[in-house]
């Protein structure tokens, strides 16, 4: 009974934030300068969303999730299609892991 | 084009995220068994939240005693960072109709995000609900699948098989974030600026609060950088 509830109320302020702009962005319509920050946003996320977690893969060996990240780098420079930069940072991390 | 054939071409284009999930998810299943979750309620969580970073911390608070409502508002703010996400998802989605842009938005993750709006774009900013249903869906899948065999009690996935595929995860975001930080200067630096941001931030508040304002600063740089139409 506790753990439904504990579900059930993260679900709900989780949905929360996810809907909101369903709700509000219907036809407004933003400034120039809004229309670019928006556009501006999937960089800066990702960029956050990257570092510093990228660290954090390992807490106690930062260096490993640090390597992982920098073989996607490299993987990604190589004009690899996504799946091989995640299959390429996924075994490296796993065969450090091992050699380590 | 047929709206089948759409979906499917979303489902496959979704695939990488449903088998980076997987492992992941089967670690949060275990993990929550562990905190006096049967299977069913792991799998109720993921079907219901799915925003796998707080349902990880939510089931590990369980375990150190926290109380309920903690955990809730925890979850909130960890969560939060979907807000700006589903303003740019939603900024896509004008034309839909209600109901569309009140589901898809439930399916907004940090990786449905990355692959909807740096992804390859082959609709030129006019991304169809059918090819978004079935991106998402199958990221979905591959998390609330992943959680039920976790909770079933399977532990057979060693903890270095979880760490790797959490690198996945962050290749994934790499390897759609580089190619356009490569072509356009501006992209890099909104990009760049926004790491160095939430380092810095991260050292003095919450990572998910860092997370927000660093995204919200950088991305106001791109006011001044980003070309006026495009």
């Amino acid at each position: 009974m506790r753990n439904l509830a504990i579900i059930l109320g993260m679900a709900g302020v989780t949905y929360l934030p996810r809907l909101l702009p369903a709700l509000f962005m219907g036809r407004v319509n933003f400034p120039p300068w809004f229309q670019k920050w928006l556009r501006s946003v999937p960089y800066a996320v990702l960029g956050a969303l990257i570092f510093p977690g990228v660290l954090l893969v390992d807490r106690d060996q930062p260096w490993l999730g640090l390597a992982g990240g920098l073989t996607a780098v490299g993987l990604s420079f190589l004009n690899l299609p996504l799946t091989l930069v995640m299959a390429g940072s996924i075994t490296a991390v796993f065969l450090l892991q091992l050699l380590v | 084009m047929k709206g089948k054939l759409v979906f499917l071409q979303g489902a496959r284009a979704g695939l990488p995220i449903a088998l980076g999930y997987f492992p992941i998810a089967i670690a949060f299943g275990v993990l929550a068994g562990q905190a006096q979750f049967s299977w069913q309620e792991a799998t109720l969580m993921s079907l219901l939240v799915f925003a796998g970073a707080s349902q990880f911390v939510g089931v590990s608070m369980l375990l150190s005693g926290a109380g309920g409502l903690q955990i809730i508002a925890a979850t909130f703010f960890i969560n939060l960072r979907h807000l700006i996400m589903s303003l740019s998802v939603n900024d896509r989605m004008r034309d839909f109709r209600p109901l569309q842009k009140a589901t898809l938005s439930f399916f907004i993750t940090d990786e449905t995000f990355g692959l909807l709006t740096l992804g390859e774009d082959k609709w030129s900013g006019k991304t169809p609900p059918g090819y978004m249903a079935g991106l998402m869906l199958t990221a979905y899948l591959g998390w609330v699948s992943g959680s039920a065999v976790g909770g079933l009690g399977a532990e057979f996935i060693p903890p270095q098989v979880t760490t790797a595929m959490t690198v996945g995860l962050y290749g994934l975001f790499i390897g759609l974030l580089v190619p356009p930080a490569r072509k356009t200067r501006s992209y890099a630096l909104i990009a760049l600026a926004s790491m160095l941001i939430n380092w810095i931030l991260s050292l003095v508040m919450a990572g998910g609060w860092a997370l927000v304002l660093a995204a919200m600063l950088a991305a106001g740089m791109g006011i001044y950088l980003m070309e006026e139409d495009q």
